[in-house]
Formats: C-alpha cells, structure tokens, sequence
C-alpha cells in the first residue's frame, strides 16, 4: 500500500474526525468486498473514494449506513458503531446512491414529505422543509409532477434533497453523476459544493477523476477492497512524479516513430509513451528539467522534428493508471496545458 | 465498548446513550406516511385498482352462469341455490387473490433505490411491510364491495347483515395473514413474475380444492381428505355459514388457528428477510 506522509500543517488533519473506519472486512463468498479498509474522514471536508467498478466502494458505502453488516472491523460515524447502535447513527447520516432512491410514482413534494415524515418531523414542519429544499435544489416549478417525468438532474437534485431533510452530520453520497451529462453533472457538483459550505461533512465515493478534484479535498484509492492510496489531491499527483511531456512532431507520420524513440530512451521506467492519435501528439512522462532537455536532444538526433512541446501536470486518470496499472473506466481529458515551450 | 480497538491517535469517542426506541406514536407515524405513499400510486395509477374491481365481476359472472345451473341442480334447486352457495365462497376467495398481488408489488418495489433509503432511515423496519399490508386489506374491501353488489345484482339475499360483516371481516383476517406469505416470497424471489408463477403454483389447489365453489361430498376420498385440512374450506365454511346460516363454529376455529399460525411464523420471517437483504 502506498501512504503518503502528510504534512503536519494539514488543515484537515486538525479537524475532528467524523467518520473512523478501521480494518473493515466484507466478503460475499469468494469475493472480498472490503478486505481491511482504514479510512478517515475529517468534519466538514469531503473524502473521495475512488477506484474503478467492483473496488468496493458501493459495499464501503453500505456498511456505513448500516445496510449490511460487515464481517469485521468497526465503523464510527459521529461517535455511533455502524454495527452497535445502527438506529442512532441512521440519524446521523443522509445517503444517496448510485441509482436514484426517490419514488418515482411520487411527486418532488410528497417525496420529500414523506421521508420528513419518516424522521419524526410534525406535518407542519415536514410541509415547510419539502418546500424549502425544492426552493433550494430548484425544483419548485416541478414540484407537483411525478418524479418519473424529472430529467435525470433533477432526479439526482431531488435525491440529494431528500437527503438533506434530516440536516444529516455525515452525507454518503454514491456516484452521484454516474450517468449524467457533463452540464447537469456540474449542476450536481455546484449543489454539493453548497452543502459543503453549510459544514456537513461528505464521503464520497466516484470512478471520475475530475470529479473528485472539483470536489474532494482527501482522496482514498482503492481496489479490490484494498487502500491502495490515500492523501491530498497535490500529493497523491506530486507522488506519480513531476510532469507530463506533450510532443507534437511537425510531421503527422512522424508520430510512431517519436513514439518509439521516446520508449527507447527509458526515460522513467514506470510508464512508456502514449500515443494520442486525435491531437496528433506523444505524451511521455518525466521527472525533471534535465530528462525534458535529453528528450529535446535525442529526438532531434533522431531526425524528427518537433512542431511544438508541452509540459502538463498529470491528470488523476494517469495516477490513478500509475498506481494500480489499471486504467480508470471513463476517460477524463487531461489538465489544461500550464507551460509552453516553443521550440 | 469497542474504542479500544480503534488504533488511529484521532480515535473518535463513541457516544454512549440509551438506544431511542420508537414508541407507538412513531411507529404509527411512520406506517402512516407510507400507507399515505401506496394510496398515492393508487391516485396516480387508478389503473392499478382494475385487477381489484374486475376480478370479483368476472369470477361471480362466469361462475354463476357457466356453472350455477348444473351445480344448483346437485344442491337441491338451480342456478339460484347456487348463487347462495358460491357468494360466501368467494367472499372467501377474495382474500387469497388480493393476497396474491402484494407479492408481485412488493418484489417490483424492493428492486428499487427507494427500499435503500427506507432502510437508511430511522424506522422500524416493519413499518413498511405493515403498509404494504394494510393498503392490500383497503383493495380486499373494495374487491369485496364490488363483489356484494354484483351478488346482489345476479341474486343474493342479504338477510343477515351482522354476518355478512362477520365474513368480511374474517376473510380480510385471513388474507392478512396470506399477505405474508406472499411478502416472504416477494422479499426472496428474483422477479416478479417467478413470485407470480409461484403465487399462481400455491393458489391454485388451494382454491379449488376447497369447498368455495362445490360441496366436496362429490369428490374423491384423498381430495375430501385435502379439502378437508384446507384453511380455505374453513374460511369459505364460516363465511357461508355467517352469511346465509348454517354450522360456522368448526370453520370459524380452523380459520383463525390458521390465521394466527401463519402470521406468528410469515411475518417476523419477511421482516427478518427484509432487514437482513443486502
């Protein structure tokens, strides 16, 4: 596993924490779900769960609200054991999974009624809390229509609206834009964002890299059940090493054979060259100054020339692909290019 | 408690206080806002009562007049003896057949995210198989409306309406406890229609092994035999019995034992089921 040391100034680090999961273990059969997951979760930050289909992040997610019991471990959230005193912390918590858990035959409002309602709220007050978080989430003029006729971000609004009726401390929020499109995804995120401004604390869990940037301040990788990274965004990127070379030869042909020249060179020994046929461009991970001027060097011994070369932070696709040599399920497209060499 | 098996220097306290039990109020609440939200696919999906209205017409119809005449002749008179006699055994049968339904709703139901916040949520976890049950004994009462008034209309003398009430309400007690046999199915099964296929499997002898559209002195000894420890003869019994007079002790008894034995094992089974599925 690889832990990434973190600075003692860490912001988040000082806070309480939130959400305590030690040695956690869930199997069904043969397959281990969850096999031994450490986690942290600080108060009033939110924590990116990351790793691709089948990491075990959905079953992480359904032992800390209690929907499964795990096989062993513990799991506290806000001072409750998830398998001891599962009625307290389902107080505690809001949750939205991966597919939408409103009713669809319901509309927005009753919706909301209903489960303020189901948390002891009186008529009174369950009336004016499904009004105020459609006014929120917007989704008033909506109100009244069955939630089966909503577009799929406002299902996904409605959803986190419905979390939000019972002020929850810890929100679990499953792939909350699996399947949305990129505009209504940002719509999502700006929500979430929003709630992260009220204080409630946020465990997150997403197989889009650029999803836990906008949105996370701690990331947690895992596969197969496993941590297998954890720490700030910054150093989880500082860890995979420096930057990454875009190299774009002036002639189009010349692309494989910069490739091979670039594979030739070894520059890393952790990743070869990649070959983005669409841009017409080579990407090569290095890890200083002097590698991006050795690299300048040898291409051009090779008789290629270069149309034009740049350096670019790498995105968490390429660290995520470097830690588990794995390829994250949605590509994401890389971080915007922050120097430019002309050559 | 288990604090000490937290290793981490940021080791959260746990929080030692009385687990809140739900009172009464609560749980009434509670089963009260989903009661609310199954009447509310009623309202929206009126459609969904169809099954509720139609089955007892074309059951009432189809019987009486295809078979009332020849059946009434073994009775003793024609087609309106038999009117007398299969009002009561259908009053009966109403109570499996709506039962049925709750299996099939419920499995379409639990597949849904919706089941994941109802048990995410602070309740009692019965609270939404109560509603489920309670929304079915609403269609019960209609389909046995709609029935009454279709008896009437092919014949049916109301002289006794204590009875009829009684044999309602018997009927309606009985396939309560049927729903959760249904529930459990509907909690297991895969999809809906393998717990329909199995609903049809289950309901089928029953029915008509049973004393609710033929006196059984006709039949075979080993079928008689069946007939004989079926609970739907003894709810068709009672309510004939309560409805146009005639022995209602024996049927009454087996009835409610069966009532009582079936809700005591079905129902913590479901909500254990229920509960415990992941």
């Amino acid at each position: 596993m690889t832990r990434i040391d973190k600075t003692p100034d860490n912001s988040t680090g000082s806070r309480p924490v939130a959400v305590s999961v030690r040695g956690l273990v869930k199997h069904y059969g043969e397959t281990k779900a969850l096999d031994g997951v450490d986690l942290d979760v600080h108060e009033g930050t939110v924590m990116g769960v990351l790793g691709p289909n089948g990491a075990g992040k959905t079953t992480l997610v359904r032992c800390l609200s209690t929907l499964i019991t795990p096989d062993a471990g513990t799991a506290i959230v806000a001072g409750y054991d998830a398998v001891k005193q599962p009625r307290q912390l389902r107080r505690v918590i809001g949750l939205t999974g991966q597919y939408a858990s409103v009713d669809e035959k319901l509309s927005g409002r009753e919706n909301l009624y209903m489960i303020g309602r189901l948390l002891d709220l009186s008529k009174k007050e369950a009336r004016s809390r499904a009004d105020a978080l459609l006014e929120r989430f917007s989704l008033t003029d909506a109100a009244t229509r069955p939630a089966k006729t909503y577009s799929g971000g406002m299902r996904r609004r409605l959803d986190l609206a419905a979390s939000m009726i019972g002020r929850p401390h810890v929100l679990y929020l499953d792939e909350p834009t699996t399947g949305l499109d990129p505009r209504t995804r940002n719509e999502v995120w700006d929500e979430v964002k929003s709630m992260v401004r009220d204080g409630v604390t946020v465990l997150l869990t997403t197989q889009y890299m650029e999803e836990a940037e906008q949105l996370a301040s701690e990331l947690t990788v895992i596969d197969r059940g496993k941590v297998i990274a954890e720490g700030g965004i910054e150093e989880l990127k500082a860890k995979v090493g420096g930057r990454t070379l875009r190299i774009r030869p002036a002639d189009p042909l010349e692309l494989r054979p910069l490739a091979h020249a670039l594979d030739d060179m070894g520059l890393t020994g952790i990743a070869t060259s990649t070959v983005d046929a669409e841009s017409g461009t080579v990407l090569v991970p290095i890890l200083s100054d002097e590698q991006l001027t050795a690299v300048v060097g040898a291409v051009t011994a090779r008789g290629i020339t270069i149309g034009s070369i740049a350096t670019e932070l790498p995105s968490l696709d390429e660290v995520f692909l470097s830690i588990t040599g794995q390829k994250a399920s949605a590509p994401q497209d890389a971080r915007p290019e922050l120097e430019e060499v002309a050559v | 408690m288990s604090a000490t098996t937290v290793t981490a220097p940021a080791a959260p306290t746990i929080k030692v206080e009385a687990d809140p039990r739900i009172g009464l109020r609560g749980h009434l609440r509670h089963t009260g806002a989903l009661v609310r939200r199954n009447l509310l696919w009623i309202k929206q999906d009126p459609e969904s009562m169809f099954d509720a209205v139609l089955m007892p017409i074309v059951f009432t119809l189809l019987f009486v007049y295809v078979f009332g005449g020849s059946i009434g002749q073994s009775l003793g008179g024609g087609q309106d003896a038999y009117v007398q006699y299969v009002i009561p055994g259908m009053v009966a049968m109403m109570s499996m057949n709506i039962a049925q339904g709750v299996g099939t709703g419920f499995n379409e139901d639990f597949h849904k995210g919706i089941m994941d916040r109802f048990r995410s949520l602070p309740i009692g976890r019965a609270s939404v198989l109560i509603a489920k049950v309670s929304v079915e004994l609403l269609r019960l009462l209609v389909a046995t409306t709609v029935l009454m008034i279709v008896a009437v209309l092919v014949g049916f003398d109301i002289n006794n309406w204590a009875g009829l009430f009684g044999a309602i309400g018997l009927s309606a007690l009985f396939g309560s406890a049927i729903m959760w046999i249904f529930l459990v199915l509907g909690v297991t099964m895969k999809n809906a229609q393998s717990v329909q296929a199995m609903g049809f499997l289950v309901m089928m002898p029953l029915q008509f092994g049973s004393s609710i559209f033929a006196p059984t002195q006709s039949m075979p000894g080993w079928l008689q035999n069946f007939t004989e420890y079926n609970p739907m003869s003894g709810l068709a019994d009672a309510a004939r019995g309560l409805m146009v007079g005639g022995p209602v002790a024996h049927g009454l008894w087996v009835t409610l034992a069966w009532t009582a034995g079936l809700t005591l094992v079905m129902a913590p089974i479901a909500i254990r089921k229920f509960t415990k599925q992941s």
